[in-house]
């Protein structure tokens, strides 16, 4: 298990290097984005309409995060469940997204989709949404300003802490690790 | 009869709102530190480390240790002597929950209807369960519920017949299909008997109970132990990426039922073990 340092936005000569349980810092812009705003990104596709941001090489983060406290650039910000944004994410990787980050478990359609077009799926430490505040330094609404809390922003991350779970290859930690540690019935 | 002014209610239910969500409960940071020595995988070490720091600094910075602020469920004991003055009780509860996610910067996660899915604005109305119990007081406990945990839930009419395995079957699989979704490590609530709509409040109810604390009756907390080493077993781990520790604790309450009932309901729940208590 190594550490590695990625910056945004990804190319694919990044996400190649990448496999199931690194260990990865990433640091550079990331969006936030979560059901709602994938609806409407899906929407604009469908319609063949331009998205409200460069998704080439783009890396996705789900999540809602609480209120900033005055001085603070953004409230608690862990990841939300990634499985909600599947029927909206193979649309989106098709025409370049390349990094997403989440928790918990995508579907097949998703994963064939990263293999194709060669992407990769972080998870983020659920429920740490204090610590992982720290590790963003600038947050602006892009998009969306009417979905509150569902917004797209843009943040600036530096060195924000993630696993590697779904890499382009197929690997998938959580089979993998699963699979390591499972124990037989007594 | 003693009187309790719904003003005061208000008051502790905002506290209380902030409190479950800035400050986690020694219970659950204890259950955190001994998984951190039991947990053998890397990857799942380092997780719970986060999840410790996380906490710490949550208390310290006064912030909400997770984004998912939740629902806030609302569990209510009204003392049969105590006297509400001054206006609705419900309504005092969701002023105090109104009060507290504002106040506390808190998200508001709660749409009024489930199909416009209209954000409320001000994470209202509570779910809030009564309970009627001698004496004269009023006891309250929120218990903030995000959705990861939440969805992740389940319910099952089993048969009689089915048993005690198959209530235990029923809850490993559970939190086998569940993954990492829940973001484990998760204490499991487990609520058997009566009929399904109080199973569901049992399992609720469990998890209000301190984290690891067994159940006052010994066999019932002999079969909380076996699930926990069986859920223990599936190798889910810290976040679901492979470990030893996919659980904190099972609790387990049980109700009379019927001759031909046998529901159980299984309520999952994060690490942020959220509640807090207040007594008036």
């Amino acid at each position: 298990m190594s550490l590695k340092q990625v910056t945004t936005p990804l190319t694919d000569e990044a996400v190649a290097e990448l496999r199931a349980g690194d260990r990865v810092l990433i640091s550079g812009y990331i969006y936030a984005a979560r059901d709602a705003a994938h609806k409407r990104l899906y929407e604009l596709l469908q319609k063949g309409e331009e998205l409200p941001f460069d998704i080439e090489g783009a890396v996705v983060y789900y999540v809602g995060p609480t209120p900033p406290k005055p001085g603070q650039v953004i409230g608690s910000a862990g990841p939300t469940t990634s499985g909600r944004m599947d029927p909206y994410t193979p649309a989106l990787i098709r025409v370049g997204l390349k990094g997403m980050i989440g928790k918990g478990l995508r579907s097949q359609a998703v994963k064939d989709a990263m293999k194709e077009h060669g992407a990769v799926y972080f998870a983020a430490v659920g429920g740490a949404g204090a610590l992982i505040a720290k590790s963003i330094v600038e947050s602006e609404v892009v998009a969306y300003e009417d979905l509150g809390a569902e917004a797209i922003r843009r943040l600036r991350v530096e060195n924000f802490p993630v696993v590697v779970v779904n890499d382009r290859y197929g690997g998938d930690l959580y089979e993998e690790g699963r699979a390591r540690y499972r124990l037989a019935e007594e | 009869m003693r009187e309790i002014d719904v003003a005061r209610v208000a008051e502790a239910v905002a506290r209380l709102c902030e409190e479950a969500s800035m400050d986690l409960g020694e219970d659950a940071f204890a259950a955190l530190e001994r998984a951190l020595e039991q947990e053998e995988s890397p990857v799942g070490k380092d997780v719970i480390g986060q999840l410790i720091e996380n906490a710490r600094l949550a208390r310290k910075e006064w912030v909400p240790m997770c984004q998912d602020t939740g629902v806030a469920v609302v569990l209510v004991d009204v003392g049969q002597d105590v006297h509400v003055v001054g206006g609705s009780l419900e309504e005092a509860i969701n002023a105090g929950v109104r009060k507290g996610y504002q106040e506390g910067y808190l998200r508001k996660s709660v749409v009024g209807d489930p199909f416009e899915r209209k954000n409320t604005g001000d994470n209202t109305p509570a779910v809030i369960h009564y309970r009627v119990v001698p004496g004269d007081r009023l006891r309250i406990t929120v218990l903030p519920k995000g959705a990861g945990s939440e969805n992740m839930s389940a319910l099952k009419m089993l048969t009689p017949a089915d048993g005690l395995e198959g209530v235990m079957d029923f809850v490993v699989d559970v939190v086998d299909e569940a993954g990492s979704n829940p973001c484990p490590p998760i204490i499991v609530g487990v609520g058997v008997g009566g009929t399904m709509d109080q199973a569901a409040l049992l399992a609720k109810r469990a998890l209000a109970r301190p984290v690891g604390q067994p159940h006052r009756r010994p066999e019932i907390a002999g079969v909380e132990e076996k699930l926990l080493q069986r859920i223990n077993r599936l190798g889910i781990g810290p976040q679901g990426l492979g470990g030893r520790v996919t659980a904190l604790a099972v609790h387990m309450e049980v109700y009379p039922t019927h001759i031909a009932c046998l529901p159980v309901a299984v309520n999952l729940q994060c690490h942020a073990a959220r509640h807090k208590e207040a007594v008036l």
